[in-house]
């Protein structure tokens, strides 16, 4: 079975302009999202505060458990389905923290016992985390972003070219960007895992992007005379195959997890979605582009061109 | 690439074996506890299980911060008493000493001729200790000591460790499976605890500071003038909570005026023990043997007071107060309290493992139920199945009997993975599974590449046999620089990442690396093997 038949040639280059119009526009909804949400929307991983994870052996609707808390004094709790459309599952979040978390979790569950019936709620999960922490992880992951891009910075530009490493990178950064944005337009809370996930992100698209490379730096060698804007066309038609079947195999099972994996890895997954599909445009109408957008703005014989020469 | 297909083969047949003898206690003896004992007789073959994450197993995950400041003031505080002593001692009249901010000391001399005195002596007792002022004024001499800046370090970090270790004294005294107690940062503790059979208990235990005090319960004044604000100098009010000892239900708090000069710590005791008294309805109390220094001790204050109250202090609060009837010699003392069993053998612990030498905070805790963590690895095991599943399925349809050869390679990798984690011993976490689902799609990008190359040559005219050399050599480097990138995202991950993060990390960092053994070693092997074997005329790709 064949998806692109050989000798395809969509003109992927010719259309950049558009793509960078979809992209600057997806970036501003991002952006602008993450603005005005004042930054994206962290979790108790982030921001501290106290979660805990009740299940319920009927179903017990979201006002019951509400009215509970109210009760007990606890005006500020949120509460939520722990994943749409099951009546017996919820997250309670409380942002206040000075109050023990074992204490705060056996007066919940206690008092609950007393609305619902002895034995009818289980604590699934009890978490608890100090503003110090917070602040602490939150700055290590902004530094696990930050080293990872300069670790692929140098890496690709010693492998390739700088300009290269720009165009990935400048990819990456696009990607990871949307995927935040997304979180941030659903108003989805961003936990320790979802930096892992944008992480991986980053890592996915880059293998994405440099496959393409790959093929860029081969073509280059072989047709000397084809201007790099040509040979880039052709070398993302080339790869064009092999682009949508692994991003569609990744996305296979990264779906999987998303519709069967259980609601703790669900955002997990949606982080991972988001992050493969933009990634999988971002490799055909970013990364090569801006190679070009570099070579126009600094024109000079490239270190690969030079090559090209030699090679003769 | 090795030329003999023979010892190609050899080589993967070793790899999966060793893969499958590392699984085999996890998935056919189910759990290290069952392993059989010919296979244990063996030695060289594993016993260990493959590690569940805390999120897959249940249990409980804490970070504990250890509150340094206080304990340098209490070490502080306890150095003016020191020096006033010696002061008294030698007879060096002075005004004052007290502590100066935390980290040092105020001394005041009222006769300035003996400040050599006090500098010797402190130069030889307390080394760590540096002069930051000194003035003599009005006939008084006033210095200022403060902990020199390197020696603070070094306190703070014995102080995390001590901490630490009387923790995993506590802890182990619970005898829990595998608890894991290591420092993290600088001066922060991290605590794992797997299964939650006595979660609560280790809680209360680990926060416990469990300092033991012995003293006096002072008779001189009035406890009901005390209460009503005039507190005597040199003396406190502390509480005994009194409880039910069937229910443990709280009946009253009991005030008592005790003298503040602490006589004896914990420090000296050796063992404590929980014993029914065989009097009445059978009380539950605690018994403590001394060492030798203890022994002296408690016999001299026993001798000292008999017929005052001696007052049993655990953390400001009064567990008993009896009358010393006797000088007590022997070295062994009892603590009677209104207690339920279950706070006897906690405060049995607490006096054996030691005091914690400063209090603690929880900075983070995390507690997963037993039933949820059987729900995820449930939920994400049938995830995994299903999306490798689908993968498999695609690439068979997309590539024909190729297909199938890189589904048996993505078959091998998911045994050496977990194979490789359970060999390094590293922990399998919910987003470990998610790393492994990811690992699925990105594992067959290798062979997806190779494929995609193997049809260019084809198309070319070539035959199959070097289309296949043709096709692997092209995609190798691609999938060398495609893979290492994708690598160092990993490994930042791994060297940033707490728990589930970490574990994450490993996974697909394990993966990446046997995803290039099995799709380029092992599917390469495949079809040298076929084609070398067989005359094939056309491949299915």
């Amino acid at each position: 079975m064949e998806l692109i038949k050989p000798g395809t040639k969509i003109d992927f280059i010719g259309k950049r302009r558009y793509a960078y119009l979809f992209s600057l526009i997806l970036i501003a909804v991002s952006v602008g999202s993450l603005i005005l949400h004042g930054g994206p929307n962290y979790g108790i991983d982030f921001a501290g505060g106290s979660l805990i994870q009740v299940k319920f052996n009927k179903a017990v609707g979201i006002k019951d458990v509400k009215n509970v808390l109210l009760k007990m004094g606890l005006k500020e709790a949120i509460v939520q389905n722990f994943k749409e459309g099951e009546e017996n599952e919820y997250i309670i979040r409380v942002v206040r923290t000075e109050m023990d978390i074992t204490t705060l979790s056996e007066k919940v569950k206690e008092n609950m016992d007393k609305k619902f019936g002895f034995g009818s709620v289980d604590l699934r999960r009890v978490e608890m985390v100090g503003p110090k922490v917070g602040e602490d992880l939150k700055k290590k992951g902004l530094y696990a972003v930050l080293l990872a891009v300069v670790g692929i910075l140098i890496y690709v530009s010693v492998r390739f070219e700088f300009r290269y490493a720009l165009g990935a990178v400048i990819a990456l950064v696009h990607d990871a960007t949307i995927t935040l944005g997304a979180f941030s337009i659903l108003n989805l809370e961003v936990s320790l895992p979802i930096v892992a996930a944008i992480l991986t992100v980053i890592g996915y698209s880059i293998n994405d992007t440099i496959v393409v490379f790959d093929r860029v730096r081969e073509n280059m060698r072989k047709a000397r005379k084809t201007p790099e804007d040509e040979v880039m066309n052709e070398s993302i038609n080339e790869t064009l195959s092999r682009t949508i079947m692994t991003s569609g195999m990744t996305l296979l099972a990264v779906l999987a997890l998303y519709f069967f994996g259980g609601g703790v890895i669900h955002d997990f997954a949606f982080a991972l979605i988001v992050g493969i599909v933009i990634g999988t445009y971002s490799t055909i109408y970013i990364a090569s582009p801006v190679v070009l957008i570099w070579n126009k703005l600094f024109p000079q014989k490239s270190p690969l061109q030079k090559g090209r020469r030699k090679r003769r | 690439m090795i030329k003999d297909l023979n010892i190609r083969i050899a080589i993967i047949v070793v790899v999966v074996l060793v893969s499958v003898v590392y699984l085999t206690p996890t998935f056919f003896f189910d759990g290290g506890g069952k392993v059989p004992d010919f296979w244990k007789k063996a030695k060289i073959l594993p016993t260990k299980t493959l590690n569940r994450g805390l999120d897959l197993e249940g249990g409980m995950h804490m970070l504990l911060g250890v509150d340094l400041e206080e304990s340098l003031i209490n070490t502080m505080d306890r150095m003016t008493v020191e020096i006033k002593t010696y002061l008294d001692k030698e007879e060096i009249p002075y005004r004052h000493v007290e502590r100066h901010g935390t980290d040092g000391i105020r001394i005041v001399l009222t006769d300035p001729e003996k400040q050599d005195d006090l500098k010797a002596y402190i130069n030889k007792t307390y080394r760590f200790f540096e002069i930051v002022e000194t003035s003599t004024l009005g006939g008084e001499f006033e210095v200022t000591y403060k902990y020199r800046e390197k020696d603070l370090l070094a306190f703070k970090d014995r102080t995390v460790d001590q901490t630490l270790e009387t923790i995993r004294n506590r802890v182990d005294e619970l005898g829990l499976a595998e608890p894991e107690i290591v420092r993290q940062g600088d001066y922060d503790i991290l605590v794992q605890l797997p299964g939650l059979a006595d979660a609560e208990k280790a809680k209360s235990l680990i926060k416990k500071v469990a300092l033991l005090e012995f003293k006096l319960v002072d008779d001189k004044n009035d406890l009901a003038e005390a209460l009503k604000g005039n507190v005597p100098e040199g003396s406190e009010i502390l509480y005994q909570k009194i409880k039910d000892r069937d229910t443990g239900e709280l009946l009253e708090t009991k005030p008592y005026l005790i003298e503040k000069k602490t006589l004896m710590t914990g420090e000296v005791i050796t063992d404590a023990n929980i014993s029914i008294s065989s009097s009445g309805r059978g009380y539950p109390h605690v018994a403590m043997n001394f060492d030798s220094r203890g022994e002296a001790l408690f016999e001299k204050i026993s001798g000292d007071n008999v017929g005052r109250n001696l007052a049993i202090i655990l953390d400001n609060s009064v567990y008993s107060a009896p009358v010393i009837k006797t000088k007590i010699s022997g070295g062994s003392a009892i603590i009677e309290g209104s207690f339920t069993k279950e706070e006897a053998s906690e405060l049995a612990i607490v006096l054996r493992a030691g005091a914690l030498p400063a209090k603690i905070t929880v900075h983070e805790e995390r507690t997963v139920g037993p039933s949820l963590g059987e729900d995820s690895i449930r939920k994400g095991f049938m995830a995994t199945l299903i999306g490798s599943a689908l993968v498999i399925i695609a690439m068979v349809l997309y590539y024909g009997a190729s297909g199938l050869v890189a589904d048996l390679a993505l078959f091998l990798n998911m045994i050496i993975i977990l194979a490789v984690m359970s060999a390094l011993q590293a922990t399998l976490t919910l987003p470990g599974i998610a790393g492994i689902a990811l690992t699925i799609g990105m594992a067959v990008d290798a062979n997806v590449l190779v494929f995609e190359r193997v049809r260019e040559e084809l198309r070319l005219g070539k035959t199959p046999r070097a289309a296949l050399e043709g096709g692997y050599s092209k995609a190798f480097l691609t999938i060398m620089d495609a893979n290492v990138t994708t690598l160092i995202a990993a490994l930042v991950l791994f060297q940033f990442g707490t728990g589930p993060v970490k574990g994450f990390a490993v996974t697909l960092s394990i993966g990446i690396l046997t995803s290039l053994f099995t799709a380029i070693f092992v599917s390469r092997t495949i079809f040298d093997l076929v084609t070398s074997r067989f005359r094939i005329k056309r491949l299915s790709v």
